[in-house]
């Protein structure tokens, strides 16, 4: 039985299939539409989500398959002190899958090493946020054409950030990839990519301050949010919401080609002014999130019609 | 001079850094052990300047070398069997180590779940990294 933790409990070569599948799904939505039939996905979200649980459910369902589970921690067993491990035990006995979100980092890991059922970990605090990650490669592959010989800006909070930390890990392993990482000093790379995925791999990156300065250098400008709920003191929040608002007057300096990629939910990053520029392609990932979501399901429940080992 | 008599059965520590003997003495649990300990702190060494060693009377079986090569794989470990060195077995650093060390994240899993083991895992042998199986945190050796 395989988990989803990381992207890179795939091989590019899974991955490359799992991307395949998502096409197909894309294309040919009748042809899927039974395929999980009498399968249950669980969603256990510990904290708040919008899309990653509303996309997991709706991938299910798009599957003919049904859903169950909760949204909040206070909704759960885990309001009177019941661990995750306790917890997945029980789910094991009442889904065929399920997608697990937890504000600490590792949790998914946990669940994984006490189910009975696939795990996927749909978010593990600042840590892990595979799916958004499968997500994101699909939008690029989809909408450039490649996922290898790409300059990768990536702004905003690099530091709690899963998904660029996720992003990155996955991207390496493609040819000639390269990443501009834009953030203020607070918000920077923390070293287990910087040094353990980056440098250790001889992979080229520059760290920058300024959007401005390097805009017109990429091919996709990856922004991110910085999230309140990551930060013990407030007024480090405050003081750094703000420090980057992607415009339109920003979108001038960038090339015709360059895509505008955001994991959402967005607040101020990103100029509402921007939403109409046909390089911004945040709010057509959400329904790619959707197409790889059910390409994962199928490809975690049928490992073997789906081509994993 | 001091003088501390020979042992039948166990192993003798040698070259620990000075000040080091009490932290090995609590990672290998020696205090749980119901046998003779001996633990010299500040001998004279030419190789060092200064050194622990630390002697411990039991059954060879009962030393963590997994510990022991965490902690500091420099360490000579002498094995005594019948008063005789019977071997002195090379430390090398773990590739994973359980409930030694424990994760300072506050936003690991574990820093909530007590039930859960604490395991690291070694990542970069060159520079003796380990990282914490959940959460990937890096441990620095330095704020033991």
């Amino acid at each position: 039985m395989r988990h989803l933790m990381s992207p890179l409990d795939f091989t590019v070569d899974e991955l490359s299939r799992l991307m395949d599948l998502a096409g197909d799904v894309e294309r040919n939505p009748e042809k899927f539409a039974h395929e999980c039939d009498g399968k249950i996905l669980a969603t256990l979200f510990y904290e708040p989500s919008t899309r990653t649980r509303l996309s997991f459910e709706s991938a299910m369902l798009r599957l003919g398959g049904r859903t169950l589970g909760f949204a909040t921690a206070d909704s759960s067993s885990a309001a009177k002190g019941e661990s995750v491990a306790d917890t997945i035990r029980m789910i094991s006995c009442y889904a065929h899958i399920c997608a697990v979100r937890h504000p600490k980092e590792g949790a998914a890991l946990v669940a994984s090493s006490k189910a009975r059922i696939p795990v996927i970990n749909a978010g593990d605090g600042g840590h892990q946020h595979p799916t958004q990650t499968l997500t994101d490669m699909l939008t690029i592959r989809s909408l450039k054409g490649r996922l290898d010989n790409l300059t990768i800006g990536l702004c905003g909070d690099l530091k709690f950030g899963r998904t660029v930390h996720s992003l990155i890990k996955s991207l390496v392993r493609y040819e000639n990839v390269r990443f501009v990482l834009i953030s203020p000093e607070e918000l920077r790379i923390p070293s287990y990519i910087r040094d353990d995925v980056l440098k250790a791999g001889n992979i080229p990156f520059e760290e920058v301050r300024h959007i401005e300065d390097v805009i017109g250098s990429l091919d996709l400008l990856y922004m991110t949010r910085v999230q309140r709920e990551r930060f013990f003191n407030e007024e480090d929040y405050v003081r750094l919401k703000d420090f980057y608002v992607l415009d339109r007057k920003k979108m001038e300096l960038a090339g015709k080609d360059m895509l505008v990629l955001h994991p959402l939910p967005r607040v101020n990053e990103i100029s509402v002014e921007v939403d109409d520029d046909p390089r911004a392609v945040y709010f057509k990932q959400g329904q790619y999130g959707v197409y790889i979501r059910m390409a994962l399901i199928l490809t975690l429940l049928y490992p073997e019609r789906y081509g994993l080992c | 001079m001091l003088n501390v008599g020979k042992i039948e059965e166990g192993f003798v520590l040698d070259h620990i850094k000075a000040g080091e003997a009490m932290v090995l003495y609590d990672h290998l649990g020696l205090d749980k052990l119901d046998c003779c300990v001996a633990l010299i702190t500040n001998a004279r060494s030419n190789k060092m300047g200064k050194k622990d060693i630390v002697k411990v009377e039991c059954p060879v079986d009962m030393l963590d070398f997994d510990i022991l090569g965490f902690l500091d794989h420099n360490i000579t470990v002498n094995v005594i069997k019948d008063g005789e060195i019977v071997s002195k077995p090379v430390l090398e650093l773990p590739k994973r180590i359980v409930d030694v060390i424990k994760c300072r994240n506050p936003r690991c899993i574990t820093s909530i779940e007590q039930e859960l083991t604490h395991e690291f895992i070694l990542t970069d042998e060159k520079q003796e990294i380990y990282r914490c199986k959940y959460c990937e945190e890096k441990y620095d050796k330095k704020r033991r």
